[in-house]
């Protein structure tokens, strides 16, 4: 299974190279669920408030309300699962190495060794935790980004970020670049794809020899790759220029942002779940404590 | 006055050495006239190189006029302060539809040109709506673009146009990119608009085919316009076309091969109910 969204990159197939088209980040999957129409705002703050809690708070107890919340919010959201998992995909080897890491280099009770290797108890509890918090993150920012246009979520940073505009920093030009940028990322995945097909038809290798041959191999596909970028930001600059795009000034709004009852609802559920994570670790704290008596 | 008045424009692209100096002059228009009055459907034609879209910027104030002049629904595009407006009342379509569209999704990009020109919220979606219907796009209006044919985002791409409400649209080689299908989608669109909203068209194309249906045709050459008239007219003047290495549609070839070897044919036949009926006439005379 491939990702499709990308404008029916892959289409099925394997073509080797494929772990740039498994993120899901910035791919949009429409829907009217009430997830959908909060205002982006509160999805920003949400999934910053969701990465927070994620890293200052431990314990089996915290993941596994931080779990109920995600899969709550996903359920909410309508979104099929496995477009979640897919995001995962992306960073199975920095998971994998994260999790070896902890697992081995952790003091602690030894339960097995292999050699210079010891498997600690700690050390699997750690990796375990690692692994589990590394998967929630990842899922909970596909799914802002999954029930957020990448317009909306500009437009959220935009107005988040409108008061540093005033010590002359032009949050609406990057807003723009970044909903550009977003916009053009599966299509140059798409060109990537036609070049290296193109490239391999005339047979380009771009899988074997050692990391440097396939460093070296990639430089004919970045050269096309760039040549048509430039000429795409040259049209499209064009063809916004055409459409009397002139900054931000005297611009008005198709979806303007304004919060409304259900926003607020949400505001209070995130706080109640700050607030349960926190009271939460007092418990823990304490019950821990009480353990180890 | 016309939608679109044009005296003796010339554009020339010049290319400069690294010290600056003059390398080479490329006359891409030279002393080009043209008239458009409001509702008209002109196509104008041309191989490429002919100067046919630097004359299309030229229409959307995206090339700086350096001699001769032109007016766009009255506004003087030599003058600086009416760069907006004239963009306002002519709207452009590029040929590559990836590279036009700015949003990631159908409706918000057909709402990008109304935000420009600081139309009200409520209003925006009003002209977002009536667009998308006017070019049978609006179920897609959630879509991605990315998941639509090429003909579909070029209506997407006319659609947004056409929500700043201009009263005349260039389309510079709309369908170059497209397959046959899209061709036919995108140009039934525009057809629609200038019978339905009496928006003026400017189709500019290489394919003959298209041209068939416009009311008055140009025909460009090394950057002057060498031929015009209705598409009979310059339909009939097969040579001439043959000349400038521009084809004729298929049925008027036919027609005008057939009155070569001396059949009562009338010249600039240009669809195939024309040539049956004249075929069946010459065979009645019999």
């Amino acid at each position: 299974m491939t990702l499709c969204l990308s404008g029916g990159v892959g289409k099925g197939k394997r073509t080797g190279k494929s772990m740039i088209r498994d993120i899901t980040i910035g791919q949009y999957y429409p829907g009217d669920s009430p997830i959908h129409r909060l205002d982006p705002r509160v999805k920003l703050f949400g999934t910053l408030i969701y990465i927070i809690s994620l890293f200052i708070f431990k314990g089996v107890a915290a993941f596994v309300l931080a779990a109920i919340f995600l899969v709550a919010a996903i359920k909410l959201s309508g979104v099929p699962f496995f477009y979640m998992v897919k995001g995962l995909k992306a960073i199975v080897v920095l998971m994998v190495i994260t999790g070896l890491f902890h697992l081995f280099f952790t003091q602690g009770t030894p339960l097995v060794s292999f050699g210079a290797l010891t498997v600690t108890r700690e050390g699997l509890k750690n990796a375990a935790l690692m692994l589990v918090r590394l998967a929630l993150l990842i899922i909970g920012t596909s799914l802002m980004t999954l029930t957020t246009t990448p317009n909306q979520l500009t437009d959220g940073l935009e107005k988040s970020l409108a008061p540093l505009s005033k010590i002359g920093i032009p949050v609406h030009e990057i807003a723009m670049m970044m909903s550009i940028a977003l916009r053009f990322i599966p299509i140059l995945i798409e060109e990537t794809d036609k070049i290296m097909k193109a490239q391999a038809a005339r047979g380009a290798d771009f899988e074997s020899g050692n990391i440097f041959r396939k460093v070296k191999a990639m430089i004919p596909l970045l050269i096309p790759l760039f040549v048509s970028a430039f000429r795409r930001a040259n049209d499209l600059a064009l063809a916004m220029e055409a459409r009397c795009y002139r900054g931000g000034a005297g611009r008005t709004k198709m979806k303007p942002l304004c919060y409304r009852k259900c926003d607020y609802a949400a505001y209070a559920v995130l706080f109640l779940y700050l607030a349960s994570m926190i009271a939460l670790r007092f418990v823990w704290i304490r019950m821990s404590v009480f353990l180890e008596w | 006055m016309g939608i679109i008045k044009a005296r003796k424009l010339v554009h020339e692209y010049i290319r400069r050495d690294e010290e600056g100096n003059v390398e080479a002059i490329q006359t891409a228009l030279d002393q080009v006239d043209l008239d458009v009055e409001q509702g008209e459907f002109i196509a104008i034609l041309g191989h490429n190189g002919s100067g046919k879209s630097t004359l299309a910027k030229h229409i959307n104030a995206i090339l700086e006029l350096e001699e001769g002049s032109l007016w766009v629904d009255g506004y003087d595009v030599s003058d600086d302060t009416n760069i907006w407006n004239v963009r306002q009342s002519a709207g452009m379509v590029f040929q590559n539809p990836d590279n036009q569209i700015i949003a990631s999704v159908v409706e918000e990009d057909v709402g990008f040109g109304p935000e420009n020109i600081g139309v009200p919220t409520d209003e925006i979606w009003q002209r977002v709506e009536n667009s998308l219907r006017s070019v049978g796009m609006l179920k897609y209006r959630a879509h991605s673009p990315n998941k639509l044919s090429g003909g579909q985002k070029q209506r997407v791409a006319i659609a947004g146009v056409l929500a700043m409400q201009p009263k005349c649209i260039v389309l510079d080689e709309p369908t170059a990119m497209l397959d046959p299908n899209g061709r036919k989608e995108v140009l039934k669109a525009v057809h629609e608009l200038n019978r339905e909203k009496g928006v003026t068209i400017l189709l500019i194309t290489h394919y003959m085919e298209e041209v068939t249906g416009a009311d008055r045709v140009y025909v460009m050459d090394r950057g002057r316009v060498v031929m015009q008239g209705t598409p009979r007219e310059v339909f009939s003047k097969v040579e001439e076309l043959k000349k400038l290495r521009l084809d004729v549609p298929q049925i008027t070839l036919l027609a005008h091969e057939l009155r070569q070897e001396g059949l009562a044919i009338p010249q600039g036949v240009l669809t195939q109910e024309e040539l049956t009926e004249a075929i069946e006439q010459i065979c009645r005379s019999f």
